[in-house]
């Protein structure tokens, strides 16, 4: 019965037929017009050239920069040699004895970055566990747009509100030599920059968990908590890591906060009460300098530009590679 | 029984000592005019409900007793006061058409409906002595000792071990594990397909193979019954065929309550029947309940005669 089309109540053909007669007289209209098929009106083609090059303008910018990265990256490196960049642990860049060893910068740019990592990675997870799992739907309706204007926070304010909230809390616990400028109160506010792309991502992972994996769980005994973090969480996997490198690569490319309250301090050590730079705030002191052009201390932003992309680039590609990778197919 | 039902009491619970004798006193009582018979006794008709309950012959303990178990969802009544009896290492068949609510009565046997918001269930469903609607029961409880398979196979993405393994691990299972796991997969007639690549994911195998998984899956929990939702709906005639075999086989141990569909399969793997339908008001009740050979061949109201040989829905 269910497999008849619907009569017309007053009985005229069966809806399928009068469906088929409609699609038959409107075939003509209803096909898609290609470019160069001759049907197309002129104001088509400009409608469809203007659109072809706001589409491709992007892709031509993002070209350019790096063309430009590139080239004066190779001209830095004509006068500085490679292995004083890569193999150096010592920047000074602005000094009369000018040594560019990035592993200062990138160094300082990772401990800002696993910082950030430590504080956002719980707090981001726990949040999306609690959203996905636990929330009643209208607490979640709530919470989650909150979750993501907090996102979109101008990040100089989180620069300021870590000097003026974070640090001098860090001095409280760690006594007054610690100064205001250091890299675990730059690293926490990155940290908290950073939760609502853990948290919404993952949550959107683990709502994509299909509800048959749940109710398998439960069927077991398996309590809530056994459910959402022993079926649900692994079961995300993917999101969930795709989800953290993604805000790793935006903690390492955060620049606002970093510069504000990391100090300018390029070096090496391990302690993380003393003040950093990230490569980020380096190129801020740099550009906002009057370096003249030709200078090598110019030249030397494109190189440390280009280290920075390379390496963001290469996390966003390992994210892409995880999610692909890991990704669980259900029906 | 192994493990006393005390277990599944919040032993904080308010009300549990009123709750701990197992007297019909503290079931609300019946309405008047419900018989109440616990194994059947000659058959009955009910003036409203007008169920039918042939008479069980054989002497069989009763796993679960349904007294007058209703079900809402929100404002809408799914299922209205069954009463019948599900007998012990027996396979019982849910049958009738769409929306007469056997999946929801199937998903009250284990509270699974707990997890619908705005599910309600009212009645009696006495397990061991006890009710397993009370609310003081743990639903959690419940479902480590009322397993169930569902109509998908919906193993977890983990190795085929860790399917079969983890709801011994929540549970606390101190043993042997391989051990557990290969019985279980033994039972479930999978061991011999899958004892070499036990570390290949449960997703890889082919969907007669994933719902036996489900079902080792639920068996390593050693459940006393296991519920199975249309679990071979979603599969080809050979492996509905290896489901319906190992239905048999489980039998022997386990109490088994399976809807279905399909009244061939239900004529096949059954011991009991249960007729459903839902009339114009879309609730659900209970229409028939015996042994599934008198359903077939002696039906006695005119609707399970008309659905069993095809002339409805």
């Amino acid at each position: 019965m269910a497999a008849q089309a619907p009569r017309d109540p007053r009985g005229g053909p069966p809806q399928d037929t009068v469906r088929s007669l409609l699609a038959e007289l409107w075939r003509d209209k209803l096909q898609p017009s290609r470019p160069g098929s001759g049907r197309e009106t002129l104001t088509g083609r400009i409608i469809h050239g203007a659109l072809f090059l706001t589409a491709t303008l992007s892709a031509f910018v993002t070209i350019g920069i790096v063309l430009v990265l590139i080239f004066e990256t190779v001209e830095f490196f004509r006068e500085v040699p490679f292995i004083d960049f890569f193999g150096s642990t010592k920047w000074s860049a602005l000094f009369a004895e000018k040594q560019f060893g990035v592993w200062a910068l990138v160094w300082g740019t990772g401990m800002i970055a696993l910082i950030g990592l430590a504080v956002a990675i719980p707090l981001g997870l726990m949040a999306a566990v609690f959203l996905s799992e636990y929330s009643p739907p209208r607490v979640r309706a709530i919470i989650k747009p909150i979750l993501e204007i907090l996102a979109g926070v101008p990040t100089v304010v989180f620069g300021y509100f870590a000097l003026v909230s974070v640090s001098p809390v860090i001095r409280d616990i760690f006594g007054e030599d610690v100064g205001i400028y250091n890299a675990l109160s730059a690293g926490i506010v990155v940290g908290l920059m950073i939760v609502p792309i853990i948290a919404s991502l993952s949550e959107d992972a683990m709502r994509a968990v299909p509800r048959s994996l749940r109710e398998g769980a439960y069927a077991l005994g398996s309590t809530r908590m056994e459910v959402s973090l022993r079926v649900v969480l692994p079961a995300a996997f993917s999101g969930v890591v795709a989800s953290i490198i993604l805000a790793a690569s935006r903690a390492v490319g955060e620049t606002m906060a970093v510069t504000i309250a990391g100090g300018g301090n390029p070096q090496f050590g391990v302690n993380p009460l003393e003040a950093v730079q990230t490569m980020t705030a380096m190129i801020v002191q740099l550009s906002l300098g009057d370096t003249p052009t030709t200078s090598i201390e110019f030249k030397v932003l494109f190189a440390v530009a280009m280290t920075l992309f390379v390496l963001t680039l290469a996390m966003n590609i390992v994210a892409q590679w995880v999610s692909q990778r890991f990704r669980e197919e259900y029906e | 029984m192994a493990r006393n039902f005390f277990t599944l009491m919040r032993s904080s619970a308010p009300g549990a000592t009123a709750a701990a004798e197992p007297d019909r006193a503290t079931a609300p009582p019946p309405p008047p005019n419900v018989k109440q018979d616990d194994a059947g006794g000659g058959v009955h008709l009910d003036p409203t409900l007008a169920a039918v309950r042939h008479e069980i012959t054989e002497a069989v303990d009763m796993a679960l007793q349904l007294r007058n178990v209703s079900a809402f969802y929100g404002t809408f009544q799914a299922i209205d006061r069954m009463t019948m009896p599900i007998p012990q290492n027996r396979v019982t068949a849910l049958i009738g058409p769409s929306g007469c609510g056997k999946s929801t009565l199937l998903r009250c046997f284990n509270r699974m409906n707990d997890l619908i918001p705005g599910a309600r269930m009212e009645g009696e469903i006495e397990f061991e002595g006890r009710n397993l609607l009370d609310p003081n029961i743990d639903a959690v409880e419940v479902r480590r000792r009322i397993g169930m398979v569902f109509q998908k196979p919906n193993p977890f993405p983990k190795s085929i071990y860790e399917n079969v393994a983890f709801g011994a691990r929540i549970n606390g299972y101190s043993g042997d594990m391989d051990r557990l796991v290969e019985d279980a997969l033994r039972r479930a007639a999978l061991w011999d397909e899958v004892k070499d690549e036990l570390d290949k994911s449960g997703l890889a195998l082919s969907g007669g193979q994933q719902q036996r998984l489900c079902i080792a899956r639920a068996i390593a929990v050693q459940p006393e019954i296991i519920l199975m939702d249309e679990p071979a709906s979603a599969l080809d005639p050979v492996a509905t065929l290896k489901i319906e075999d190992l239905m048999r086989e489980l039998a022997e141990h386990y109490t088994i309550v399976v809807v279905t569909h399909n009244m061939q399969q239900a004529g096949r793997v059954s011991d009991y029947t249960a007729f459903l339908l839902a009339g114009e008001e879309r609730v659900g009740r209970l229409v028939e309940f015996g042994p599934t050979q008198e359903i077939f061949t002696n039906p006695l109201d005119q609707r399970t005669e008309d659905y069993i040989t095809g002339r409805y829905g």
